[in-house]
């Protein structure tokens, strides 16, 4: 039983694979950026660069939020339509309800977080599975919200079914959501930044962070160590709506209308990024600097086929490739155990 | 080879499976170097060795689990290379692994699951009809001179007792009638009984001229039952004795120091101070009230079987079920603690009984697994603080001599026996009031145990009380200074070790267990 034998000349292999998988996703970025700034003069201007970031900050930060529902060992499939209820209330509290952005962006923040105590309620109390509890919220909302709009886009002083003019609109200091900048920098890119910033530091740094994921690592080890566990899987829940919510806004700030049909795109994205979020920089779990790198590589993605001149519909095929690349890196290169989401899938090297 | 008959193997005499210069490295990591071995038809090989000498290793090579080995393996006298499970049934090495439930697919049925392997044959017979199902399974079962009744055959086997279950494994590994059959730790979840009717069937097997290695902790077994005994240790072999066993010598080998077979604990210490009560605390559903003081200054050791109560007491102590009836104190004041954490906060604290499950978490580092259940503790308003999580971390390496590279290495790079040390470690570094361990030795080698025992004598001495629940008399008469005997939720035996011996504990279980005493013997 003493100290094991370690070969001292490990294998060289067995590093670079280690740098690979560590390094590998943010030298694809760098280099897609390069390759990108190179070849497209448009490419390089400030503005692109937080344009960029200004257009994949909803879908970010709806990643944060099942990056955050992971950590919990489980996933959240109705961000997308979350987000997508928040457009269609935010419009509603504006232009039928004539109220001010502020009580808006409280109504919106509120519903996401009804919405998350409802996905907790459905996997914590009723005990469904997280992807068919958060399935069925996605379908209830959806719902919910055709009703509510009576399936229409709602947009500022449109013709109401009794052929009155809406009392309200969008009001700018809803739109400054969008339009708005301190310095050079969009309030969407901003808000993109502090939530990463304080999600980095709740997960990382304090204690309830290492409950979260305590919870979602093992979740009887985690009972029995005290830890309050069903508390912590709501928290991240309601978390998840919140910061779900939060998309939502500022995509209807970016529309400048209740679209019906907004949000339908961010779920694939969201679960998306925070996969790749979890395979890049070699982190093998949920993270937040992860997520919101692999937005920017979509970002980055998208930006520069656009740019190429390729068709939009071809923008999901890339995405489905980066997806696939950081799965593989996750689960089938690198040497650590990789813990992530759904069902608790454990996967061991 | 579809014989179902072990007949075959006599005669050959060429049914030797043999290991010359066998190494095995996991990454950076050499677990196995240089393991030359024979195994003889109609042999019963002990393989011992502490957690982490490679015994698993070994396994995992043989049976075909690990094919990233080097060297050379033999089977009756051609050299093959095994690349899996499957193709190392084929060509004679069967294993029987630790965890039975493994072995067993719920939802199908017994003669299905005796059947397994056929299901994972794609050419033969895709259609199978329920009679040639049960007439394979009769066949498989017959090998162990069973036989069970149709309806066993066509019931779930998820409803199958644990020694049932292993029968059905074993039965099912014995079909394609290996010539090396390796069992590991086939005992560790049996009652005496029911290892006993293994041993008969290993001898039966034996004489039938199967080559067999075993695999345990126990030497009580190995002495009954082994021709050879084969220690390892760090990967090596480190001898191969034959009968008679010269177990100060096997016990040396394998901890590399002076070993004692009985190991002297000196007297057994008595507490005074109650700590905790069990106050008319009915345990199982059917059974009479039972209290029970638990006294600072003492190792508790409570001994019972699977079923008997030992798993309730701890739960309602450490406030993860609330008792069917009754109260509890702590301290003298009533206790009622509604949740895991409550209990913590009173300095209760509950090492799990299945250190995989209940205890570690998966993938984190040693240090993180130290202090999750003491984050408060380890922070400064919420704030994670490396320097306090470090300092914990390192004293629970260095008191219980934690075998790793340090507190940042992974969890699961370590060997079973060394992550029981962190789980129980980990419950002791916070100065509980009542540590209760529940089977803390199970699948822990010996010098682990001896490790974890001093550590608990020495928290005893400091002033706590320690509850030892186990099925093992051994592992009790080593580490607790008062023993407790619980049957079907009932107190037979309440004894301080020195007041009692081995005989009179066994029979206070085999007279509670016996139905002329209905009022049991409370000493």
């Amino acid at each position: 039983m003493s100290a094991r034998n370690r070969i001292s000349a490990s294998k060289t292999s067995e590093r670079v694979a280690a740098v690979v998988v560590k390094w590998g996703f943010v030298a694809v970025t760098v280099a897609l950026i390069l390759f990108f700034v190179i070849t497209e003069p448009s490419f390089r201007t400030p503005e692109n660069f937080f344009g960029m970031l200004k257009f994949i900050a909803p879908t970010a930060i709806a990643g944060l939020g099942v990056m955050l529902a992971m950590t919990v060992g489980g996933i959240d499939l109705s961000v997308g339509a979350s987000a997508g209820f928040a457009v269609s209330i935010a419009a509603w509290t504006m232009v039928i309800g004539n109220q001010v952005g502020g009580v808006a962006v409280s109504v919106v923040l509120v519903c996401g977080l009804l919405i998350g105590a409802l996905n907790a309620f459905l996997i914590v109390v009723a005990r469904i599975p997280d992807l068919l509890a958060t399935l069925t919220t996605m379908f209830v909302i959806v719902g919910l919200k055709l009703i509510i709009v009576d399936g229409k886009s709602i947009s500022s002083q449109m013709t109401l079914s009794n052929g009155t003019t809406a009392p309200g609109r969008f009001t700018a200091d809803f739109l400054w959501l969008d339009r708005g900048s301190i310095g050079p920098v969009p309030v969407p890119v901003i808000i993109l930044v502090v939530i990463t910033v304080l999600l980095w530091f709740l997960l990382e740094r304090t204690r309830w962070g290492r409950a979260l994921f305590a919870v979602g690592a093992n979740p009887e080890a985690a009972r029995l160590a005290g830890i309050r566990v069903q508390w912590y899987r709501t928290i991240a829940y309601m978390g998840c709506g919140l910061l779900a919510s939060v998309a939502g806004l500022l995509l209807a700030a970016r529309i400048g209308q209740g679209d019906v049909s907004a949000g339908n795109s961010l779920l694939l994205d969201a679960v998306a990024v925070a996969l790749v979020g979890v395979s890049v920089l070699g982190i093998g779990r949920p993270n937040a600097w992860g997520t919101a790198l692999g937005a920017v590589l979509i970002a980055v993605m998208v930006t520069g086929f656009t740019m190429l001149g390729l068709p939009y519909y071809a923008q999901d095929f890339g995405k489905g490739i980066v997806l696939l690349i950081a799965l593989l890196f996750s689960f089938t290169f690198s040497r650590r155990r990789t813990v992530v989401t759904a069902g608790s899938t454990t996967s061991a090297s | 080879m579809t014989s179902p008959s072990l007949n075959a193997l006599e005669g050959h005499g060429a049914g030797v499976v043999s290991l010359a210069g066998v190494s095995v490295a996991y990454g950076s990591n050499v677990v196995l170097t240089d393991v030359s071995l024979e195994f003889r038809p109609g042999e019963i090989v002990a393989l011992l060795g502490a957690n982490g000498a490679g015994k698993s290793t070994l396994i995992k090579a043989l049976s075909g689990a690990n094919p990233r080995y080097s060297g050379e393996i033999r089977i009756g006298g051609d050299a093959v290379q095994l690349t899996s499970p499957v193709q190392a049934r084929r060509l004679g090495v069967s294993a029987v692994h630790q965890k039975v439930a493994d072995g067993i697919v719920p939802g199908l049925s017994v003669a299905e699951n005796l059947t397994l392997d056929d299901l994972a044959q794609a050419s033969r017979r895709p259609l199978r009809s329920r009679g040639s199902a049960f007439t394979d399974a009769r066949a498989a079962l017959e090998t162990l001179g069973l036989s069970w009744s149709d309806l066993v055959l066509g019931s779930d086997a998820a409803g199958l007792a644990i020694s049932d279950a292993q029968l059905v494994v074993l039965a099912r590994a014995l079909r394609g009638t290996p010539q090396l059959l390796i069992l590991d730790e086939p005992t560790s979840a049996l009652t005496a009984a029911e290892a006993e009717r293994l041993f008969e069937v290993l001898r039966a097997l034996r004489a039938k001229g199967l080559s067999i290695i075993y695999v345990s902790h126990r030497f009580g077994e190995i002495e009954a039952l082994a021709d050879r005994v084969v220690v390892l240790r760090d990967g090596r072999v480190q001898s191969d004795s034959a009968r008679p066993f010269e177990w100060h010598g096997i016990l040396h080998d394998m901890l590399g120091r002076a070993a004692e077979l009985s190991h002297d604990r000196g007297a057994a210490q008595r507490g005074h101070e109650v700590v905790a009560t069990l106050d008319g605390v009915t345990l199982l559903p059917e059974s009479e009230p039972v209290s029970l003081e638990i006294r600072a200054g003492e190792v508790l050791g409570v001994l019972g079987l699977i079923g008997a109560g030992k798993t309730e007491i701890a739960e309602a102590l450490a406030g993860l079920a609330t008792p069917l009836g009754g109260s509890l104190t702590l301290a003298g004041a009533p206790y009622f603690p509604k949740r895991p954490g409550h209990a913590i906060d009173a300095g209760v604290v509950l090492v799990p009984e299945d250190r995989q499950r209940q205890g570690i978490l998966p993938g984190w580092s040693v240090q993180q697994n130290v202090t999750v259940p003491f984050l408060r503790s380890s922070s400064v308003g919420g704030l994670l603080t490396k320097r306090l999580e470090r300092s914990r971390a390192e004293d629970v390496i260095d008191t219980l001599s934690v075998v790793t590279t340090g507190p940042d290495e992974s969890i699961d790079d370590l060997s079973g026996g060394n992550q029981q040390k962190v789980v129980v470690g980990r419950w002791l570094s916070a100065g509980p009031r009542l540590a209760l361990l529940d089977e803390p030795f199970r699948g822990v080698d010996i010098a682990a145990r001896r490790e974890i025992g001093t550590r608990l004598a020495e928290i005893a001495a400091g002033g706590a009380a320690a509850v030892v629940l186990s099925s093992d008399v051994d592992e009790i008469f080593e580490v607790a200074d008062r023993i407790v005997v619980l049957v079907a939720g009932r107190i037979e035996l309440d004894r301080y070790a020195d007041e009692t011996d081995r005989a009179s504990v066994i029979g206070a279980f085999l007279g509670a267990a016996h139905p002329s005493s209905p009022e049991g013997a409370p000493a």
